[in-house]
């Protein structure tokens, strides 16, 4: 079987995220990047479906994205990927999620996958749009955020949070899946894996080499556009609230709704 | 500190780092409260590899290599100094001197098992009668037929309750001092060989330190490391490594230091703002820094030196002095910093305190590393 | 000016789901900015009762697109489905609930149709036809304002943002053909099982109720653990209660305890020491429920209630379950 995940570099978690002053961007200096953590579910996922087969299933970790996206492939191939794809090309700078869904699923197209998994959604974006998009693109089914997945043969079958429950979705390969925490515990990379990892060779791909034009890719082939960033409004003052203990109670679980939208 | 790392040296520390957070740190507070040592953990080390790293690949380690196993060193004794110095006795002090002295048939009978942590090992160089003063040792070592037997006791051993193999550096022949000691690998299991109560510390105290007493042990003379009467220049050789991992720890115990107080300095408030505002405050925290940085290039500089096979005594002696002295500085100035709150076991300053202090003691103190220094640079004392 | 905006009725057990009626709202917001006329789409088998829901929501059409195949859903049989009435009802503008079906069908569909696509978003306008969205990023670190380029635009709005639509009457029924076959489905829902809360853990709740010494017992925790579990919440505590021995230290919250950062924060006759507030002061929002006035936590508060705990939290479980059913 041939396995494809989509794995994306990200500003860490724990990182303090600054807007820059104009609102177009986010400040980078200083800003470290991680593997986006879904995305270590969906790897994780992949290299224990190649264990449990044992045959020549073979897993390749593409992203796309500028240089420093090869440090996550080398944490993948460490992680125990047998090979890495590195999508990276001027023309698709400023691409939105639609944009690098439709390069993706041109780089993926030749690779004849019979499984791609990528992680519930990037934690830059939040977008969770870029594995149904290639799913669409290469006209195969979809089933996202996976808390269990079981492989027999050529049909899948997955379990997904849904509210208030969990759905069971069955699907024939080739399919797309993306994966939610719990799905497995990913492993470190171990020293081996990482030695083992420094002497592969990391493919890169271009614009030459999908067959798209200029015009379908980037910032230049996005349907949606940032206009800026807005911070967090800051906190009013305490919102004391009278009356009796029934009064109070009654106009704090209506504020909790309506105005602070929590429950 | 942006110092320009290998993709590979890259991903053992961020590897090491997200090992050493989320399963050594939260486990360390009560390894320490109960004197436990981390099993599991440091069979876990050797699952992911970090316990081969001097190891070729042939024997089964990854051969990462001393500036990798700095970085992994720092990192894990961050979280649990005890941890630490159980990983790097085991690669600098066990591994390290079987690859280079050992014959072939006991680096394969000893180095894959290590290398895995299916093995622990522990280093048997002090006595009751010889600490810094290592060429007086006695524990006796006589010839009989293809075997020797060996009689004495060692001191202070790290990891002597838990370790299958040891190290162990014994007098072979009682007229020559340096030049009548001899090293050879004693399997824990063999007859006469027993572990003597464990040390109650000060700090470390979830790694064991005991003494070995050798009774009418014995051991086959194919255990014999490198020559009859080469056992010195291997354990000094030997130390020269440790040291360099004992510089690591300490620089990762002084950074940890740092990581608490930055965190406190920030959430504590007095006299109306966060104490991180106050200039003596910054001025603990900003020497605490600097001291650090300073520490990690002289660590980082003895590794780089033994990775390219030169001579790397002196820097190994300067990298062990230097930041065994600013972590326990650091740790003095973190527990200030946490004020009242920093005496209590509620906060881990006061274990990174205790942990700190024997890093200026063992694998050669901060004297002895001096002396190391001294006659490395004075050249025409007479 | 826009071609018109077309809600995606989310059903559930065969009744229009409340998310639905909260994207109706916001559909007419959007036509009263020019976004043109207000449709719903209705997709599935049998389908009668969600009719008659929509039917009474303020709509001018509500688009029917049944057949057996979509009795189960699939992210292909919906796409096709719901493409083959965007092509009918001409909407250029289409919305969907921010739920797992929701965002399932409208990146696929979104691809399908070459629209421009928003997740997840807070807040959607439409000034002069251009179709700004606020959605949150960073993980709700930054909210980022985007536009759509393009002709078509789906967007996914989150629950609790809009109010249910009112009642209304005189939407008409326009069915339409979905055009799936079973070949054309490779992927499709099983079944579906309701799960009850389980425990949650502390550092992964999205809602917790705390408790401090002025609990005074453990078995008075109780009173909290009632409210927790009408609110779907994590029971959490302050050292002192710890301390004093009423609930174990798993449950501690703070400095020496456990770093939470719930969406909701109940801190129960918890005074708010430092040492607590450095384990939940990133919540979200923070309601303080203490005797005391003068309790430093009023001050890290998003809402104070002033009064005893043993009489505002029973009421308040009281409330939330009433709010629950509704």
């Amino acid at each position: 079987m041939k396995i494809v995940v989509l794995v994306k570099s990200v500003p860490d978690t724990e990182s303090k995220i600054k807007i820059t002053a104009d609102g177009s961007g986010i400040e980078t200096q200083g800003l470290k990047f991680v593997m986006n953590p879904y995305d270590e579910y969906a790897v994780e996922e992949a290299i224990r479906i190649r264990e449990r087969l044992k045959d020549d299933t073979t897993v390749v970790a593409v992203s796309l994205g500028p240089d420093r996206v090869e440090e996550v492939l080398r944490t993948a191939l460490a992680m125990g990927a047998d090979d890495a794809i590195h999508v990276g090309d001027p023309a698709f700078e400023g691409g939105d999620a639609g944009a690098n869904a439709r390069v993706l699923a041109e780089v993926i197209r030749p690779l004849g996958a019979h499984l791609i998994l990528g992680g519930k959604q990037g934690i830059d974006d939040d977008a969770a749009q870029t594995i149904p998009a290639i799913a669409e693109l290469l006209g195969i089914p979809q089933a996202l955020i996976l808390t269990e997945l079981k492989i027999e043969g050529n049909k899948a079958s997955a379990r997904r949070r849904v509210e208030g429950g969990d759905e069971v979705v069955e699907l024939t390969l080739p399919a797309a899946v993306t994966c939610e925490k719990g799905l497995n515990e990913p492993r470190y990379a171990s020293l081996p894996g990482i030695m083992k990892a420094k002497k592969k060779e990391i493919r890169k791909v271009g614009l030459a080499d999908v067959k798209l034009d200029a015009g379908q890719v980037g910032a230049a082939g996005s349907k949606s556009k940032l206009v800026r960033y807005h911070a967090l409004p800051e906190r009013p003052p305490v919102k004391m609230i009278p009356g009796d203990a029934a009064q109070q109670a009654k106009e704090l679980a209506r504020l909790l709704r309506e105005e602070a939208k929590v429950i | 500190m942006q110092y320009t790392l290998t993709e590979e040296q890259r991903l053992i520390q961020q590897t090491a780092r997200e090992f050493a957070d989320t399963v050594i740190a939260p486990a360390a507070d009560k390894h320490n409260r109960e004197a436990r040592f981390p099993r599991e953990i440091v069979k876990e080390l050797g699952r992911m590899g970090f316990l081969g790293m001097l190891v070729p690949e042939v024997y089964g380690g990854s051969a990462a290599g001393n500036f990798a196993l700095v970085l992994a060193l720092e990192e894990v004794n961050r979280a649990c100094a005890s941890t630490g110095v159980t990983m790097s006795v085991q690669s600098s002090l066990v591994t390290a001197p079987i690859v280079h002295w050992a014959s072939e048939d006991l680096k394969k009978r000893y180095l894959p098992r290590l290398a895995s942590g299916e093995f622990l090992g522990a280093y048997a160089l002090s006595e009751p009668g010889s600490g810094s003063d290592a060429a007086s040792l006695v524990t006796s070592a006589v010839r009989d037929g293809n075997e020797f037997v060996l009689n004495g006791t060692k001191n202070f051993i790290t990891t002597g309750l838990e370790a299958d193999v040891v190290l162990a550096m014994v007098r072979t022949d009682p007229s020559h001092k340096t030049r009548g000691i001899s090293a050879f690998v004693i399997e824990a299991a063999s007859k006469g060989f027993s572990v003597g109560k464990k040390e109650d510390k000060l700090g470390l105290r979830a790694s064991s330190t005991t003494q070995l007493v050798f009774e009418d042990l014995r051991v086959p003379a194919a255990n014999m490391l490198g020559d009859l009467g080469g056992g010195f220049k291997i354990a000094m050789h030997t130390l020269d490594g440790g040291r360099i991992g004992i510089a690591a720890q300490a620089v990762g115990i002084a950074q940890a230091c740092l990581d608490a107080s930055v965190k406190y300095a920030e959430e504590r408030e007095a006299f109306g703002q966060q104490i991180g505002k106050f200039q003596a405050m910054q001025w603990k925290i900003a020497d605490m820094a600097m001291h650090i940085e300073a520490a990690r290039l002289l660590v980082y500089n003895a590794a780089r030196l033994k990775d390219e096979k030169q001579p790397h005594g002196k820097e190994a002696a300067m990298a062990k002095l230097f930041a065994s002295q600013i972590a326990n500085q650091a740790a003095r100035e973190a527990v200030q910093i946490h004020g009242g709150a920093g005496y209590l076991e509620d906060f881990p300053v006061e274990r990174y305190m205790r942990d700190a202090r024997i890093t200026e003691i063992y694998e050669g103190t901060s004297e002895i590393q001096r002396l190391v220094i001294a006659r490395s640079v004075l050249h025409n004392l007479k | 000016m826009s071609k018109g905006i077309l809600v995606f009725g989310e059903i559930r057990g065969g009744a229009l789901k409340p998310i639905a009626r909260e994207i109706v709202t916001a559909a007419n917001a959007l036509s009263q900015s020019g976004g043109g006329p207000v449709s719903i789409a209705l997709i599935g088998d049998g389908l009668d009762a969600a009719v008659n829901d929509a039917k009474s929501l303020p709509a001018g059409k509500v688009f029917v697109a049944r057949d057996a195949q979509l009795a189960a859903y699939s992210s292909e049989g919906y796409t096709t489905a719901l493409k083959a009435i965007i092509d009918q009802c001409g909407a250029d503008t289409v919305l969907f609930g921010a739920t797992a079906m929701g965002k399932d069908l409208s990146a696929r569909a979104a691809a399908r149709c070459e629209a421009a696509l928003f997740t997840d978003c807070t807040g959607v306008t439409l000034s002069d036809g251009t179709l700004r969205v606020l959605r949150p990023v960073y993980s709700g670190k930054v909210i980022a304002e985007m536009e759509a380029v393009a002709p078509v635009r789906f967007v996914s709005i989150r629950p609790n943002v809009n109010p249910p639509a009112q009642a209304a009457s005189g939407a008409e029924v326009v069915e339409v053909a979905a055009g799936v076959s079973a070949d054309s489905i490779h992927g499709r829902v099983a079944e579906f099982a309701a799960t009850s809360g389980g425990k949650k853990d502390l550092t992964e709740a999205e809602i917790i109720v705390s408790g401090g010494r002025s609990l005074k017992s453990g078995e008075n925790f109780k009173i909290l653990q009632d409210l927790a579990d009408v609110m779907g919440a994590a029971v959490g505590a302050s050292r002192a209660a710890v301390d004093a021995g009423y609930v174990p230290h798993a449950m501690q919250v703070g400095q020496t305890g456990k770093v939470v950062n719930p969406k909701l924060y109940v801190a129960v006759g918890i005074s708010g020491a430092i040492q607590h507030l450095a384990g939940m002061r990133t919540s979200k929002v923070i309601v303080a429920i203490n005797k005391d006035e003068n309790a430093p936590i009023f001050q890290k508060a998003d809402y104070g209630v002033v009064g005893d705990l043993f009489d505002v939290v029973p009421h308040l479980t009281e409330e939330m379950k009433k709010l629950v059913a509704s």
